[in-house]
């Protein structure tokens, strides 16, 4: 009994982390399975807006700009990516954790601004500022909690985002991604929709480490250590759940942002059985890769159950 | 409409793998002229449709388009004025994508895309009639996924994109060879229709000889990356199997022996 008492008061903690690194999952979705390409670049890109956020605030700049210029970091992270696949022929993968290293770099920088040096850490009080959200006070209710603001945050950006992906551009972005051959052929530019897919993608991580680091009262050099795997982990914890009900695109990142929430909710739960918070990464990267294994096993050993609709067309 | 003057491409230039693909290639096509393509395994007809898509950069020579020098121009750019369907029904469209929505980004090739949306009702209306003439079903089916569509569908439809916009130059590169005889059979139907009511300049490669004989009003053999055999008018309408295996061996000499493009 005390157990559930103690897992029911971590609930609200949950939820409201859950729903930052589900803005960040949907950054990943938008790579991940929009433009085919597995970008590590979100493990600096995270961390840098949350940097970005914090220092901007600190030195006295509106809440709201900060954010902004946060968001803008993470795009050009993107486009550094981008440039370093398309213009300069890297593989995908090597692009983004080239990009992920040198943030490594300019995140110290950013945190160290005006100090000469690099710095890990960067607190911000709640007390002192006026930040969008704060984990301070995630069991209050009223219009400080911060799952309220976080609502209305997902639900701007999954609107905004189901517009955009309905777009004349949208849609060449999609189609790059899912044949590159018949997009050049229709007169895409695969290059440029690549690169701006990961501009997009950035951004949204950028501003899910910069909501992270209000929430959490500071902004950290390693905050973005395996974001990837987590992102990962959400879209995929909301496809299996989701995958035969939700079938349009907006229901479709929803179900991130709740396969992230799940993913908090059962990292709360295993915390409570007393597994140590070392150990987390390790649990992480196993669910994921039993998750991503379980769709291969599947096709391999349980063939023909394939949705397809071949038979009745096959002499179509 | 087409000319492509002394195109010279070589793959993997020297290494052991080094392979002459387009030596010296010209090739000039009229408005309207539905030209097929023949030639044994390695002769470069593919290679000649990709130099003129754009997929790669000819070492030398010139590929001009109505006028238009595109010999420079990267592959999205040329895609303004070319229509093509490949060979494997999978490349030609986006299998996690809609019916209406391949049909939409085809309808949009050669244009700058915007933020406007991107599908109208308009034009659902319009793609549903032209589905309609395939003759296929496919005009109830706007919304499915192309990835549950049959390779014959799928190159039918592939077909339909590549016409939506009138293009000036219509490249199919053995594209019903992938299908059995029958759906393939419909599918060079469908592309007879297309060209004839558009009056599409078409470059068709093809490993049948006697689709090559009983379509368009043009016919050219390849072999080791040049034209060897240009047969047109009233001599391409009275060819036979055996007259161009006989040109052929005249042309080239050696023996055609391919029993795929003889039997095919």
């Amino acid at each position: 009994m005390e157990f559930i008492a103690a897992l029911m008061k971590s609930m609200p903690g949950a939820v409201g982390q859950g729903m930052i690194w589900g803005i960040m999952a949907i950054g990943v979705y938008i790579t991940y399975r929009i433009l085919d390409v597995a970008d590590l670049t979100v493990d600096g890109s995270l961390a840098t807006g949350g940097a970005v956020c914090v220092l901007l605030t600190l030195n006295g700049a509106n809440v709201w700009v900060a954010l902004l210029v946060a968001v803008l970091a993470g795009v050009l992270a993107g486009f550094v990516t981008g440039a370093f696949h398309t213009f300069c022929g890297i593989p995908p993968i090597l692009a983004g954790i080239l990009t992920q290293l040198a943030l490594y770099s300019v995140n110290l920088r950013i945190m160290g601004w005006g100090t000469g040096a690099g710095k890990a850490n960067l607190p911000i009080s709640v007390d002192k500022y006026d930040l969008i959200i704060s984990s301070r006070y995630v069991r209050d209710v009223g219009v400080q909690n911060p799952i309220l603001a976080l609502v209305i945050f997902c639900v701007v950006i999954i609107g905004v985002l189901y517009w955009f992906f309905g777009t004349e551009i949208g849609c060449s972005l999609r189609a790059t991604g899912s044949n590159h051959n018949m997009a050049r052929a229709q007169g895409i530019n695969t290059n440029v929709t690549k690169v701006l897919g990961l501009m997009i993608s950035n951004g949204l991580v950028a501003l899910a480490g910069a909501l992270l680091s209000q929430y959490q009262g500071f902004s950290d050099i390693n905050m973005g250590r395996g974001a990837i795997v987590i992102g990962l982990a959400a879209v995929i914890i909301g496809e299996v759940i989701f995958d035969k009900v939700f079938h349009n695109f907006a229901l479709k990142l929803l179900a991130s942002i709740i396969g992230a929430i799940i993913y908090y909710i059962v990292i709360q739960f295993v915390l409570r059985l007393g597994l140590s918070t070392d150990d987390l990464k390790l649990l992480t990267a196993f669910v994921v890769a039993v998750f991503l294994a379980v769709p291969y096993w599947k096709g391999k050993y349980f063939p023909g159950k394939i949705k397809s609709e071949k038979g009745a067309a096959a002499d179509a | 409409m087409l000319k492509i003057e002394q195109i010279v491409k070589v793959f993997n230039p020297g290494t052991v793998n080094e392979k002459v693909a387009l030596n010296g290639l010209t090739l000039h096509l009229e408005d309207g002229d539905f030209c097929t393509v023949i030639g044994g395994n390695g002769a470069g007809k593919s290679t000649m449709l990709n130099a003129v898509a754009g997929v790669f950069p000819v070492d030398s020579g010139s590929i001009i388009i109505d006028g238009v020098d595109v010999t420079k121009l990267s592959e999205h750019k040329r895609a303004k004025y070319i229509g093509r369907v490949f060979q494997d029904p999978m490349t030609g469209t986006a299998a996690t994508m809609q019916i209406e929505e391949n049909l939409a980004l085809a309808q949009r090739r050669g244009k700058t895309r915007s933020l406007k949306i991107g599908i109208t009702k308009a034009e659902r209306a319009r793609y549903r009639e032209l589905l309609k003439l395939l003759d296929l079903g496919l005009e109830d089916r706007l919304t499915s996924k192309v990835g549950l569509l049959s390779g014959g569908q799928r190159q039918a439809l592939t077909l339909l994109m590549a016409s939506l916009v009138r293009p000036k130059l219509l490249l199919l590169d053995e594209h019903t060879a992938a299908l059995d005889p029958k759906t393939a059979a419909k599918v060079l139907e469908a592309t007879e229709k297309i060209v004839a009511r558009d009056h599409l300049t078409t470059l068709m490669v093809t490993h049948n000889m006697k689709d090559a004989i009983a379509h368009g009003n043009r016919l050219i053999m390849m072999k080791d990356g040049r034209i060897i055999l240009d047969i047109r008018g009233e001599e391409k309408k009275k060819l036979t199997v055996e007259d161009l295996l006989e040109k052929f061996n005249v042309a080239s000499g050696e023996e055609f022996a391919n029993d795929r493009m003889i039997l095919g």
